[in-house]
């Protein structure tokens, strides 16, 4: 998946001489947290967000003066060294870019215009969907030795049944190394039958039990 | 004379059977009619018979298209490729002859509880028939094909005007009624169902709340696998209580699924006969204070066809009609006629042993979480007045 399928492309921006008033009305109205700033020429100059007008504002608390400080540009607290995205970047690549870079937003530029922007609430929801959890769906937890042939083991077991796989989540099993776990969502109400063929075929599956355990 | 409550049935809902070895057995409605019978508790006059919902009904809901794949796929013209699109010859929903007649016979059978209880024929009015909550406008899902709770909930609010709050204790989420109405501030949602964590469908958060001007109508309380009735009820009570007193509705629909009991194959709650014998109690009181007695109950779920369906669902018409007997031993009459087909043994009593399964190890844990849950569901109409819209 490509950043250009999941990036906003009407992005709200403003200009370097809207004031900072101007700029948290906008936020409230359109409940963002971002605001990119362009020229006339849709070039991106800077970045404001609401930590930016935080901190810039007055408390609260003040009632004074306050009105002073909002009427300033926001060339006067925007931020300029920013780190941008391209459309065609990979979603997983861009999503360690936030990781590493504690970021809130990635403006994405092409052609040395604005034309998209990502938060981290589209990477989350993106990361959301590729889990499958938006389509009705049972949840099967397996534990697999972290050898070749096991995935599609327990794939072809699955196809046995006719049901469809919506999701494969595949991740290393933190208490043992020498495992994996594979998080499947199989489009059924009634995956009993699934379970106990896996269970037949020598598969761990996770599923509630009234051990006490329910890791 | 105005009934208490009438009781929509005929022979012809058994016809919404997907084959022999699928779960969802229609058998189970016969099972609990039989029932009340045999304990004289269901008389002729109480039934009355459900009409076929129009293809103009379902469209209030379902997409045109999707009707005629369903009709197609009933006389087996719908090809393979177009059937999965639809969820139609799955494992789940799979074709079967005559498909959407049987469909619309539920939607109609809901629709046919509606109009007596509008009309004020009845106060209330059970179809167990209905509660096909996971049916969506396009596509047939877990065992559900049209969706008679949602249909019927849009001619409530199309013929009536009404303002319909849904409360579904089925075991597995009310997907399909909460998308359905997910942008309507006129319809508040209420699913308490295990979590999704394993469970289908996988949604029912807390955090789905609704859209638009929807939001804040749909309530969700996903309860932990191993949820005994103390907890379950506790939640179900004053959520249920809470959100009709804030959102004050004309009519109430409970979608009475009964596969939280923990001999369900399907689920992994551990409910007992008691969950059932309260859910309905509850219902009825709430109905009664703010709706004038405006109650619609369905169906749903419900896989111990044997030991458990019949009994949950005969209290949800023996607490309609106020039937003030003791309940203490199956008829015998029931039990001698059905036990021979049963592949297990049937209960004698109502009511099950004490020791019907072990003790659940983190009961205190799970109670808690339950609790914490159910608390943070109904936070935003807790809040008090000065207290701060969000959180930053």
């Amino acid at each position: 998946m490509i950043v250009e399928e999941i990036m906003k492309r009407d992005v709200i921006s403003l200009s370097k001489d809207h004031s900072l008033r101007d700029a948290i009305r906008v936020m409230n109205e359109n409940n963002i947290r971002h605001i990119p700033i362009t020229d006339e020429k849709r070039r991106l100059i800077g970045l404001v967000t609401d930590r930016d007008l935080k901190e810039a504002g007055p408390s609260s608390l003040l009632h004074d003066e306050k009105d002073n400080i909002l009427d300033k540009p926001l060339s006067s607290i925007m931020k300029t060294d920013l780190i941008t995205g391209h459309p065609l970047d990979f979603v997983e690549e861009v999503a360690a870019i936030f990781y590493e870079k504690k970021i809130g937003c990635l403006p994405i530029v092409s052609g040395e215009k604005l034309v998209g922007i990502i938060t981290e609430t589209d990477i989350f929801h993106t990361l959301v969907q590729l889990t499958g959890v938006h389509w009705p769906s049972s949840r099967i937890e397996i534990k697999v030795p972290n050898v070749q042939g096991k995935i599609s083991e327990v794939v072809s077991c699955i196809e046995k049944h006719h049901v469809n796989i919506l999701s494969i989540l595949v991740h290393p099993d933190k208490k043992d190394e020498n495992y994996k776990i594979m998080v499947i969502r199989v489009q059924t109400i009634n995956p009993g039958k699934i379970i106990a063929d896996l269970k037949k075929n020598g598969h761990e599956v996770q599923w509630p039990h009234f051990s006490g355990s329910l890791s | 004379m105005k009934k208490e409550a009438i009781f929509v049935f005929s022979e012809n809902q058994l016809k919404y059977k997907f084959h022999e070895e699928h779960p969802f057995n229609p058998l189970r409605l016969r099972l609990t009619v039989d029932l009340l019978k045999e304990m004289n508790a269901l008389q002729p006059e109480d039934i009355v018979e459900p009409r076929m919902a129009s293809d103009e009904e379902l469209k209030l809901v379902h997409l045109p298209e999707y009707i005629d794949a369903v009709k197609k796929a009933g006389r087996g013209e719908l090809r393979q490729e177009l059937a999965e699109h639809y969820g139609l010859g799955t494992e789940d929903t799979p074709a079967f002859p005559g498909m959407h007649e049987a469909a619309a016979l539920l939607v109609g059978g809901t629709l046919t509880a509606a109009d007596c209880v509008m009309t004020g024929k009845a106060d209330h009015a059970l179809h167990l028939g209905g509660g096909l909550h996971h049916g969506f406008k396009g596509k047939a899902s877990g065992f559900c094909i049209y969706n008679d709770c949602s249909v019927a909930i849009k001619y409530l609010q199309e013929k009536y005007g009404a303002r319909v709050m849904y409360v579904d204790t089925d075991a597995h989420h009310g997907d399909g009624v909460q998308w359905a109405f997910y942008d309507d501030p006129d319809v508040c949602t209420l699913s308490i169902h295990e979590t999704g964590r394993y469970l289908f469908p996988g949604t029912g958060n807390i955090n789905e709340r609704g859209f638009g001007k929807g939001y804040g109508y749909s309530f969700n309380v996903p309860v932990d696998a191993f949820t005994e009735d103390e907890s379950f009820l506790e939640v179900y009570k004053t959520a249920f209580e809470e959100i009709a007193a804030w959102f004050k509705p004309d009519v109430i629909l409970t979608q009475n699924g009964a596969d939280a009991h923990y001999y369900d194959p399907l689920t992994h709650l551990s409910g007992t006969i008691k969950l059932y014998r309260e859910i309905p109690k509850i219902a009825h009181q709430i109905a009664h204070q703010y709706c004038g007695g405006r109650w619609i109950a369905v169906g749903g779920g419900g896989y111990d066809i044997w030991r458990v369906v019949p009994r949950a669902w005969a209290l949800v018409w023996l607490e309609m009609t106020e039937y003030s007997n003791h309940l203490e031993h199956l008829p015998l009459s029931w039990l001698e006629k059905w036990q021979k087909e049963a592949e297990v043994s049937l209960p004698f009593q109502w009511d099950d042993p004490e020791n019907l399964y072990p003790p659940v190890p983190r009961k205190k844990e799970i109670t808690e979480k339950n609790k914490k849950t159910m608390e943070k569901a109904l936070h935003p109409i807790r809040k008090t007045a000065g207290e701060k819209t969000r959180q930053t």
